[in-house]
């Protein structure tokens, strides 16, 4: 961790001060400022909230929005819900994972792109839904995948 | 704005903004929902922004951001009032057209209105819209009206006077008596009386309870929570409030899931407008009742939905269930006494309180009364929410709302109730829909999606499908569930692969039998739905895959093939070009042919292959027998 990273877990660590019931929620702020959750913020935590390291990383590998490993520069996110899945989800996924050339859960080689699969984004009606950072894209097959796959990687 | 100490003061306020209403102001109403998102929403609002100041109509104009009003299918959406003129999949450069047409010369686009696809006959307002008119919506109705963002949209169209009316007139014990004599019932899934549930909290000792909004909804397929807290964030608050009057409750909880960030940031923002306006914190309304609440974010765990595991999650422990002889309105959240209802429920709570316990109960069936929103999604038309009186047939949702089933197919079957409800084969699509009607189909109301299948849905695959989910979200706390999910998993993997036995059917049986007997908690107990409810009502794709090894649905990757038809080739070459694995041979100009060994079923050649040639068929039995033959022998 740089001092930088030290000194925002200081800042969320302050946020929750006195408050109970708040580890889930002080994992997920550290993560948005530090793109996933390492073994070393893990045991700097734990010696700064005097909660085990066991205990810290029960709760962040129980829950999928926690990544204990680094993700790339560009997320890719497919909608696997039932909707998404009888329109065709299943292929986008594979037709991603095929462009990607990695697995969903894995990060490219060259830490541009991570690849996952969410079980529902509540866009149902749009279905299939990709979701290319934070931006929500409805009704994309395979040919619009490799579009916006496309116009990412021309970007970086 | 100014803190708000009465009733009277409320009153004011919103006769101000009445007041201060110009007649002749008209608005632009656009679907920011994440649904409209998705289609691209963002770039309708700019447009409009930019072409009302290109044209100096700020004054005459108003844009205004609003929630999702449920037909996400036509997204995005955008209504012009007055009179309420409703604009379907409008695109940036429609926009220009509109302020043009519509707003400046008052007439209309007839291309971005609502068509009836038999008739062609158009459609201008909401209530001629036959995906509208067949509802009976209540709970969605205001959503396009009001901006999530500004709670005084909300108090405009008679937000809080149901709060108003319990802290003035009603004690805590009448407020429960009117929930009970509604009928209301919980609209998570278990459909347990709202009211029974709000006395045991009510009546349970000790002086700290909760209040608790469930929205991590897990369900796939189900997305009304998501429309409520993101559109209409105050009309759950108010009922959570009005909740805690009744129980006496002080602080509250809303749980929302993290893969809802939209309704995360409209929670937040309508929490603080109403703690600035003294909706929130101490002596609200001056009525001496203090309650203040705050956001917890889920962190993706479908079982955390569960209450007991919500609390959990809330305590910042893993959302694991609890044991259920511990009852929460009792013991709950860190051992105190909780009322924990689902968003919808909490929302029907300022309508039962306005509009009297009669009128609501006077909506439905005999035990499930009111109204309910179902996510219409699939393989049907028109896709969406869609709010319904409790007991409306199936047919009637998926016909008159949804329009039918797209591109001429059957329909095979429904799935209500999410993985843990059932696949309704089509015989039985006149059912009534209510908690009775759906369990006693095998399959349950959950949190309301019904997803149409059609033909090309297998249904073993979905079972597997549901169970694959499930696996995956299952805590692991409780054997059966854990256990029993995989070797579920393992067996019917197996099945639409081509290795299923005859005995597997009895096995898995079995299996459900024993995790419905034995399971923890409902995750567990309902997980065998999907894989039941397919057993009794599609045997016959079960016996296909293994006895004849084929897939009837042409859905199951590993029994089905893709072969050129030779003679309907144009020889372009486009799924030779396309075919990730180089497995398709032939020379442009000449018929193409497909390397079985080599293909690994992606089915990119059958999309790209043009229209008017459809030279590639999807085949399943014959060429996947002979090479399942051949594996066996080598």
């Amino acid at each position: 961790m740089t001092d930088d990273d030290k000194e925002n877990l200081d800042k969320i660590i302050q946020k929750y001060e006195g408050k109970e019931g708040f580890l889930i929620q002080l994992l997920l702020d550290l993560q948005s400022e530090l793109h996933w959750i390492s073994q070393e913020a893990i045991k700097e935590l734990s010696l700064k909230l005097k909660i085990p390291v066991s205990r810290i990383f029960r709760v962040a590998s129980f829950y999928k929005a926690m990544n204990l490993s680094p993700v790339g520069r560009h997320s890719i996110c497919v909608c696997m819900g039932t909707a998404c899945q009888v329109r065709g989800a299943q292929r986008l996924l594979d037709a991603t994972e095929s462009k990607l050339g990695i697995k969903s859960g894995q990060t490219t080689p060259d830490h541009s792109f991570t690849l996952n699969r969410v079980n529902c984004l509540g866009c149902c009606a749009i279905g299939p839904v990709m979701i290319v950072d934070d931006d929500y894209h409805g009704r994309v097959d395979s040919k619009k995948a490799k579009l916006l796959l496309g116009q990412l990687a021309s970007d970086s | 704005m100014a803190r708000l100490a009465s009733i009277q003061d409320l009153e004011i306020l919103r006769d101000e903004r009445e007041r201060k209403r110009d007649p002749l102001r008209r608005e632009v109403a656009i679907c920011t929902g994440t649904g409209c998102l998705g289609l691209g929403a963002r770039a309708v609002v700019s447009a409009f922004e930019r072409e009302v100041e290109l044209r100096g109509l700020q004054r005459e104009i108003c844009i205004k951001e609003t929630g999702c009003p449920g037909f996400c299918e036509k997204g995005t959406l955008v209504v012009v009032s007055p009179p309420g003129i409703y604009y379907m999949g409008v695109q940036p450069d429609d926009v220009p057209e509109i302020v043009e047409e519509t707003l400046c010369r008052g007439g209309l686009v007839g291309r971005l209105l609502y068509t009836d696809p038999v008739t062609g006959q158009k459609a201008v307002l909401e209530d001629d819209i036959p995906f509208y008119n067949h509802q009976m919506r209540f709970l969605i109705k205001n959503n396009i009206k009001i901006n999530p963002k500004d709670i005084c949209d909300y108090i405009a169209l008679g937000g809080y006077a149901a709060l108003s009316r319990v802290l003035s007139q009603m004690t805590s014990q009448d407020v429960i008596e009117e929930i009970k004599k509604s009928g209301l019932r919980g609209r998570g899934g278990g459909g347990f009386p709202t009211g029974k549930k709000w006395e045991s909290t009510a009546r349970a000792p000790g002086r700290s309870k909760y209040v608790i909004v469930n929205c991590d909804e897990g369900d796939p397929g189900a997305f009304m929570d998501r429309a409520l807290m993101e559109g209409n964030p105050h009309s759950v608050l108010e009922g959570l409030i009005i909740g805690a009057y009744a129980v006496g409750a002080h602080s509250g909880y809303i749980y929302v899931r993290m893969e809802y960030p939209l309704a995360v940031e409209n929670t937040k923002f309508a929490l603080h407008q109403a703690r600035d306006l003294g909706l929130l914190g101490k002596n609200i309304l001056g009525s001496g009742l203090d309650f203040d609440v705050s956001v917890h974010r889920g962190a993706g765990a479908f079982v955390s939905g569960e209450s007991t595991a919500l609390m959990n999650a809330l305590e910042g422990k893993v959302g694991e269930p609890r044991p259920k002889y511990v009852h929460t309105s009792t013991s709950g959240l860190w051992d105190r006494p909780s009322l924990l209802n689902n968003v919808e429920t909490w929302a029907n709570i300022p309508l039962i309180i306005n509009r009297g316990s009669d009128w609501f109960s006077s909506i439905g069936t005999e035990k499930s009364k009111g109204t309910k929103i179902f996510s219409l999604v699939g393989k049907v038309n028109n896709t969406g929410l869609v709010e319904v009186p409790m007991g409306m047939s199936l047919a009637d949702i998926i016909y008159k709302i949804g329009g039918g089933i797209p591109n001429g197919k059957k329909l095979k079957g429904v799935q209500t109730g999410g993985p843990s409800g059932g696949i309704i084969p089509a015989r039985h699509l006149q059912t009534p829909v209510d908690f009775e009607e759906l369990t006693g189909l095998g399959s349950m109301m959950g949190s309301g999606s019904i997803i149409v299948v059609d033909e090309d849905t297998c249904a073993v695959d979905l079972a597997r499908y549901f169970v694959d989910f499930l696996c995956d979200e299952s805590c692991g706390k409780c054997l059966p569930c854990r256990e029993g999910l995989l070797r579920m998993r393992e067996i019917l993997d197996g099945i639409v692969s081509g290795q299923g036995r005859e005995e597997d059917l009895q096995i898995l049986k079995e299996v459900a039998d024993l995790m419905r007997k034995t399971s923890l908690c409902a995750l567990g107990r309902t997980a065998v739905n999907p894989v039941l409810s397919t057993l009794y009502y599609y045997p016959d794709e079960y016996a296909a895959h293994i006895i004849d090894k084929m897939c009837p649905s042409l859905a199951c990757k590993a029994l089905v093939s893709y072969y050129v038809e030779p003679n309907v080739c144009i020889g372009c070459g486009l799924c030779k070009k396309n075919c990730p694995q180089g497995a398709i041979e032939g020379e442009e100009g000449s018929i193409s042919i497909i390397d079985q060994s080599r293909c690994t079923r992606c089915g990119i050649c059958f999309d790209v292959c043009p229209p008017k040639a459809r030279a590639i068929t999807k085949v399943s039995g014959g060429l996947v027998r002979s090479k399942a033959k051949e594996g066996e022998k080598a």
